[in-house]
């Protein structure tokens, strides 16, 4: 009878810690992905403020900011996890080639609004950068928790799902080539 | 390697062991000047109360006085170079995933950094003016990355600890050497001293020191390893970090602020001392800091060797 208790106890105890640590995990991914959102959102204000200041200078680079602001609006728009990544992704990679092409163009560099514009876009990659890799870390180790057994039969249960990955895009992963001989 | 659980469970111990050991050693001071002066238990409660307010002190306070031993200031937003910094300081707080850390600059030509504070939510990370003039922004981040390292660790909380008890040693041992030598002349002019007991004195004297040091040490050179193990891995770029300590390895002068009690906080040994760059036993166990070389080619070696 004695016996009997303890091991209920034991596993009515074991139920409860497991279910908080997956809940606790759970908020730790969602507020990971938080961080990222914050970050993207940042860089969208920022973008437009950019294209402004440096249009003036850069005359022959007009279809690269066009790019930019087009690429911007799509993953404004963006709904799904997938298609917003893709979209934040193309982002990345012409903001990289359009700070490759300040290097023609000395003006630009003496500015200071341009140099601290160019701070803040700077930090704001690398910010959604290592959000991301937090990110992809924590839902690593959530969804492998998850799976696991015997976590599986109390996250079944409660109906703990597989969270997604934000996938880095082919294109973005290399450095993008830069054609100076616009 | 351990995971980072397990180092920030074993600092909590360590934290705990280097109350005990502060406390014991300061009231034990106190049993000694009681014996010394002959007259009943007087010196050894108000010692043990002593020890345990200031224990609780440096607890709440160890990073102001750190600080402000340091001359820090808040890092200003307006400057160029600090705006730098304090970006990159969120950019690695975002990677280790903890609070966004204060952000300070102390005023030294000498390139250096440090992270100091309680815990991940009340945590600072300072670095000096030539650090911010010599790094670019790639190897400021692994060094930034190796300070948020210390943080997520606890690795802070010790070492800041560490830093405001050696201090305080450092203080009561110089003062109490004064007064038992004046305490001293004063007897041998009424009837001649107890020698043995001053002898005893004496010898603490100048065993407590040392022994605040061993303290020190029981936190330097293999956390130092591992915060650069786990700065690489924040970054994913562990180059960064070994090309900003070969050019922190060329600034050969010391710096000015840094003192006894705050040297081991420090990324790189502040007064160059030549013993820093040895591996033998004895620099195992009185530098502060491992060789900066062999940092360096760990680095490169981790680099080498594909993530």
């Amino acid at each position: 009878m004695l016996i009997a208790l303890i091991v209920a106890g034991v596993i009515i105890l074991w139920f409860v810690l497991t279910y908080n640590s997956l809940v606790a995990l759970r908020n730790r991914v969602r507020n990971a992905w938080h961080q990222i959102d914050v970050q993207l959102k940042r860089r969208h204000d920022l973008i437009p403020n950019l294209v402004n200041t440096v249009k003036g200078y850069m005359k022959y680079e007009q279809e690269t900011l066009e790019k930019i602001i087009q690429a911007r609006a799509k993953a404004v728009s963006a709904k799904e996890m997938k298609e917003r990544a893709k979209a934040e992704g193309e982002l990345s990679g012409l903001l990289t080639r359009l700070f490759a092409l300040f290097e023609n163009y000395p003006e630009l560099k003496a500015n200071e609004n341009v140099l601290k514009l160019q701070e803040e876009l700077t930090t704001t990659e690398n910010q959604i950068a290592f959000a991301r890799q937090f990110y992809n870390d924590i839902v690593m180790r959530y969804n492998t928790k998850i799976q696991s057994f015997p976590t599986n039969l109390i996250a079944g249960m409660f109906g703990f799902k597989p969270e997604e990955f934000f996938e880095i895009p082919e294109g973005e992963k290399e450095a993008p080539e830069v054609d100076l001989s616009l | 390697m351990r995971s980072f659980y397990e180092v920030q469970a074993a600092n909590k111990r360590k934290t705990v062991l280097l109350f005990l050991v502060f406390i014991g050693l300061i009231t034990l001071l106190g049993y000694v000047f009681d014996k010394a002066f002959g007259g009943g238990m007087v010196f050894l409660p108000l010692a043990f109360i002593f020890a345990v307010l200031y224990s609780l002190f440096s607890y709440f306070n160890g990073h102001r006085l750190v600080l402000a031993s340091l001359h820090a200031r808040e890092a200003d937003p307006n400057v160029y170079e600090e705006k730098v910094l304090i970006d990159v300081v969120h950019e690695m707080s975002i990677a280790a995933g903890i609070p966004r850390p204060r952000v300070y600059v102390i005023p030294d030509p000498a390139p250096n950094a440090l992270a100091t504070g309680r815990n991940p939510e009340d945590s600072y990370v300072a670095a000096t003016e030539g650090l911010l003039k010599m790094l670019n922004r790639e190897e400021l981040q692994g060094v930034i990355a190796h300070e948020i390292s210390h943080i997520r660790n606890y690795d802070i909380l010790t070492m800041t600890l560490v830093a405001s008890l050696v201090g305080v040693i450092a203080i009561l041992a110089r003062w109490i050497w004064h007064s038992f030598y004046w305490g001293e002349r004063r007897r041998r002019e009424e009837r001649g001293g107890n020698g043995i007991i001053l002898l005893i004195a004496l010898v603490l004297m100048i065993i407590a020191p040392i022994l605040a040091r061993l303290l020190a040490l029981a936190v330097s050179r293999a956390r130092e390893y591992l915060a650069d193990a786990s700065a690489a891995e924040l970054t994913r770029n562990p180059l960064g970090l070994a090309s900003a300590l070969r050019k922190i390895a060329g600034w050969k002068k010391p710096m000015r602020v840094a003192n006894e009690g705050t040297a081991h906080l420090f990324i790189s040994d502040p007064f160059r001392r030549s013993l820093t760059e040895k591996e033998s036993l004895l620099a195992n166990l009185f530098s502060t800091h491992p060789p900066i070389h062999r940092r360096i080619k760990l680095l490169e070696e981790m680099a080498g060797g594909g993530r």
